[in-house]
């Protein structure tokens, strides 16, 4: 039985198959070249903290790999098209294994994931530790704003939507974070700070950070909570530690003492139910 | 050649004997009927209107976000949109079209059946599936509209307090529908897998489609259950005063995200391996050879289906009480599996007479589109790199890459067996140019959201901040989802202009499985005659004596003697 | 019967190895339950098939020198046209739509589903159209 001819109304396109080699190849080439001498990207930035940073190290190694594999394998698969496409009639050699070759791509890929997985434990165990910390703050997440308390002074700052609430902390200070949420599930997400954590109801997520630059970034909710979810926005402001305490002696007025005394001690109730009963699901939260 | 043999496998007839279907004509014979061959193909045809209804969500959503503060739909609309969306396209389009449209018509005739285990049932699969289809879209008649807390429903904000509303309760009642038509076809394609194939099909001469819906099926009775009993509390919750997935009883939101995704993960598997099938059958068929390290492949698929139940909680990496690394190590460990099916097509290909139908176009389009979701899927896996693309679209972009890589798996399956369902091939020209506006639209969608989520951009949001880049980026995607509406119009044209114009007779593609033995269309309960099975591909033997497989240590390219010189009747 | 006990059961003991590792290791119940149900239920019917392959005859279908006519004869029984799918989906149907719009759809959803049950079983011992 001769080689099918496609059905009448189509014939193979030879040019479209060069633009598709050249199209598979343009990649990996570009990536060749746009990497110049220094370490790229690859769309991630280093961002404002110790841990944003590794987190943007890692992100680099793991594209330098997926570029690597993802070169050979596009490499592999539009030389097998190019290179085997049909010419005649004949049947091919019918091979089905080759198990050296099966081995190999079992075995290797293995590897290059526990050599990913050690990497990511690197950067993990860094990112979810508590070093000791003075100053802490406390994130209220609700539909559909913010609310930071710092406990231990009488700052509070609360903010609706587009208000966009303004979470001062200081640089080169590790900063603690308290997250909960009052009502629905949150996401707290800075973008500067290559990090993001659910605000969730009796519960009590607990990060800390470590700023390096000053400057004023923008944050979001992340996790679908309602209506003005697209809204939900808030700021974070790193400021040298000496304006940060300026900022702080701001709130000792009366009224805004009692206002704060007020929260912290809603606060305190609500993180010490969330802490002593879902202790076990806080276990792994850090 | 006298390996073929008469007489007929004997079917039993309660009415005299007669081999032609008597019986209701029209309406009441589609509603009436069992033959899997029919209900099939009214899964395919609702799943691909389904398909256009999601596909038509997404373009509003597009409209929406081409400009920054879009005003196109209201910021209610757009949580109903992507919503409905996500359900649509997850749960009405790409999981029966999986698993209830071409698995049903080609599994028995892949396997020498007559029909699917229990004809009865699976015509039952197919109306709770129309049936749950409909209460879940009638949401948008009801007030307060269709349900909008997301594909995926997280609680606290899925309960009657944040969400009241029949729509909610239609979104619920639709998935019993669909997950119990889900798990009945799980249950038929495992017996008919099990009990049902010809004589001489060992489990290790089954195609790799057959394979890869068996494992289906079984990933099916292992998650979808869970789904189940997850809406069945969502639902109490709601109504009867129960407090599982609330605080102020006692009870612990994130265990409906335990729940959800323990379905959730194994669910993509669903969704993913039947496409697998089709291209492994795609590739080896226009390659002109036998796929490569078929053991392998089918020792794959089961590891990712082992490893599948125990991934889970990597959608959860960021409520910060889940054990990341449990879940990071095993998640990376199914990218193994996939990357050697991965090479195992490209072995395939390898040396092969690779040519480029409308059907191989579709499946080599997969293989590329598949890596770039599979490598950045990868990334997704390392919780610290997740932290910063959980929920932004850079995962929107992941997985639209995965499920756009399946939808290029089902347009190469449904051009590959179109023919044999049907009897008449589709325009080759006119699916040339599906091929291109489809291909090139997923890249150019997909390409600028990855960016779009590395730039700070989260998901489910109906409005952005006034920023050129992120408009830039946005509106380059909207044009990559009109492409790719292009492409869905010129596959409904192609069907139309080919309506019964090219007949294809029995094996148009000199394919390789024993479905092509048969004519185009089967005819009722499938064979006439039925060749001798002795390999995984028993009509490319028949064809094809001189060019068995080689098997391991062979390196001839002269002819084998068939096996079995002595069957002659 | 052999291949398909030994995918069941490898599936089932994989499932079960992970469990223990995880259950262990987490101290999550949700996961740990769900995934040990799992584990039974791959080992339910791939014991079953354990047992029962080594008692049976080999079909057919395991015997890879088989040919055509050792697989003459009835293969099962495959019941043509019948309104009781369609009956039954119908009443699935209006059960839902009880749980949305109130408990009286339940009467036509129930009766539905009892018609359903009842004229399909009587069917089944009948036979059936073809």
């Amino acid at each position: 039985m001769p080689t099918p001819a496609l059905p009448p109304q189509g014939a193979p396109d030879r040019s479209r198959r060069w633009r598709r080699v050249r199209r598979a190849a343009a990649l990996p080439l570009a990536a060749l070249v746009l990497s110049g001498c220094t370490v790229p990207g690859f769309g991630a930035t280093p961002g404002d903290t110790t841990s944003s940073q590794s987190a943007y190290h890692l992100w680099q190694g793991f594209s330098i790999g997926a570029v690597i594999v993802g070169g050979i394998t596009v490499g592999l698969m539009a030389w097998a098209v190019v290179r085997y496409r049909r010419r005649g009639d004949h049947i091919p050699v019918q091979h089905q294994y080759h198990l050296p070759l099966e081995v190999f791509y079992t075995v290797m890929p293995i590897l290059i994931v526990f050599g990913l997985f050690a990497a990511t434990l690197v950067v993990e165990n860094k990112e979810t530790s508590n070093p000791k910390t003075n100053v802490t703050i406390n994130v209220n997440a609700f539909q559909w704003g913010w609310q930071f308390i710092y406990p231990g002074t009488n700052a509070l700052v609360y903010g609706q939507t587009t208000q966009s609430p303004i979470m001062e902390m200081p640089v080169n200070t590790n900063v603690h974070v308290n997250l909960t949420s009052t009502d629905v599930i949150h996401g707290f997400y800075v973008h500067a700070f290559n990090f993001s954590r659910y605000a969730l109801p009796g519960v009590v997520n607990q990060f800390t950070f470590r700023a390096q630059n000053t400057g004023t970034f923008f944050g979001q909710c992340t996790q679908l909570c309602g209506l003005y979810h697209s809204l939900m926005w808030f700021r974070v402001k790193v400021v040298p530690a000496a304006q940060y305490a300026q900022w702080i002696s701001t709130f000792n007025n009366p009224a805004d003492a009692a206002a704060a005394a007020a929260a912290i001690k809603t606060t305190n109730e609500e993180l010490a139910t969330g802490v002593a009963s879902k202790a076990s699901y806080t276990k792994f939260g850090r | 050649m006298t390996d073929v043999l008469d007489p007929p496998i004997h079917i039993e007839h309660h009415d005299g004997g007669h081999e032609e279907h008597h019986g209701a004509t029209g309406i009441l014979n589609w509603l009436t009927s069992t033959d899997h061959k029919v209900i099939g193909m009214s899964y395919t045809v609702t799943s691909v209107i389904m398909m256009v209804i999601g596909g038509a969500f997404a373009e509003i959503i597009r409209a929406q976000l081409a400009t920054p503060n879009g005003s196109l739909v209201s910021l209610a609309q757009y949580n109903e949109l992507f919503t409905m969306h996500g359900s649509v396209m997850i749960y009405l389009f790409a999981g029966p079209f999986a698993f209830g449209a071409l698995a049903n018509i080609i599994v028995p005739i892949q396997i020498g059946a007559p029909d699917m285990a229990f004809p009865r049932l699976n015509a039952l699969s197919y109306w709770l599936y129309l049936t749950g289809s409909i209460t879940m879209l009638s949401g948008f008649f009801v007030a307060g509209g269709a349900a909008n807390f997301g594909w995926v429903a997280y609680a606290p904000l899925s309960n009657s307090l944040n969400t009241p509303g029949s729509g909610a309760d239609l979104w619920i009642g639709g998935l019993l529908l669909t997950g119990f038509s889900a798990i009945f076809t799980g249950v038929n394609l495992c017996a008919t897998i099990f009990y049902l194939r010809a004589p001489g099909m060992t489990m290790f001469r089954m195609p790799i489609f057959t394979w890869n819906m068996l494992v289906t099926a079984i990933l099916i009775l292992l998650a979808f259950p869970v789904l189940t009993a997850g809406l069945i509390m969502l639902y109490c919750d709601r109504h009867f005063g129960t407090h599982i997935f609330s605080v102020a009883g006692g009870g612990v939101p994130v265990l409906w995200q335990h729940i959800f995704w323990f379905w959730g993960h194994p669910e993509v598997y669903i969704l993913a391996l039947p496409f697998f099938g089709m291209v492994t059958e795609v590739i080896a068929v226009f390659s002109r050879k036998p796929v490569f390290g078929y053991k392998g492949m089918v020792f794959a698929t089961l590891t990712i289906a082992a490893l599948s139940l125990g991934v889970w909680a990597h959608h959860m990496f960021t409520t910060g009480v889940v054990l990341l690394p449990f879940f990071s190590i095993m998640s990376l460990l199914i990218a193994v599996p996939t990357g050697i099916k991965m090479f195992n097509w490209i072995g395939t290909m390898w040396k092969g007479q690779v040519w480029f139908s409308t059907a191989m176009l579709m499946s080599i389009g997969f293989l590329f589109t598949f890596l770039v979701g599979g490598l950045t899927g990868i990334y997704l896996a390392s919780p610290p790199l997740d932290f910063f693309t959980h929920d932004t679209y850079f995962v929107v972009a992941h997985f639209h890459s995965i499920v756009m890589a399946l939808v290029l798996g089902a347009m190469s399956g449904l051009y590959y067996w179109g023919p044999k369902i049907t009897g008449y091939l589709l325009n080759e020209r006119l699916g040339k140019a599906q091929f291109w506006f489809l291909f090139i639209g997923i890249q150019v969608f997909t390409f600028p959201i990855y960016l779009l989520g590395l730039y700070g951009m989260p998901r489910r949001v109906a409005v952005y901040p006034a920023n050129p880049q992120w408009k830039a980026l946005n509106d380059l995607s909207t044009l990559g989802a009109v492409l790719i509406g292009v492409s869905t119009v010129i596959f409904v044209v192609n069907i139309v202009v080919s309506w019964k114009k090219y007949p294809a007779g029995d094996n148009p593609w000199d394919a390789q499985t024993l479905e092509w033995f048969t004519t185009s269309p089967p005819p009722h309960h499938n064979f006439y005659r039925l060749p001798q099975i002795r390999s995984e591909r028993p009509t490319w033997d028949h064809n094809h004596p001189e060019h068995r497989t080689l098997h391991h240590g062979e390196h001839d390219v002269d002819p084998q003697v068939p096996e079995s010189e002595g069957e002659h009747v | 019967m052999k291949t398909e006990a030994k995918v069941l059961l490898g599936l089932g003991t994989f499932f079960g190895l992970m469990c223990a590792v995880y259950w262990n290791w987490s101290l999550e119940n949700a996961g740990g339950v769900m995934m040990f149900a799992g584990m039974l239920l791959c080992f339910l019917p791939g014991s079953y098939y354990f047992w029962w392959s080594r008692r049976m005859k080999p079909r057919p279908e395991d015997n890879p020198q088989a040919t055509q006519t050792q697989g003459a004869g009835v293969v099962g029984a495959f019941p043509g046209s019948s309104i009781f799918p369609f009956v039954m989906g119908m009443g699935a149907f209006f059960v839902v739509l009880a749980l949305v719009f109130g408990i009286w759809l339940l009467v036509p959803g129930l009766a539905l589903v009892v018609w359903a049950l009842l004229g399909g079983t009587a069917e089944g011992r009948r036979g059936g159209h073809h």
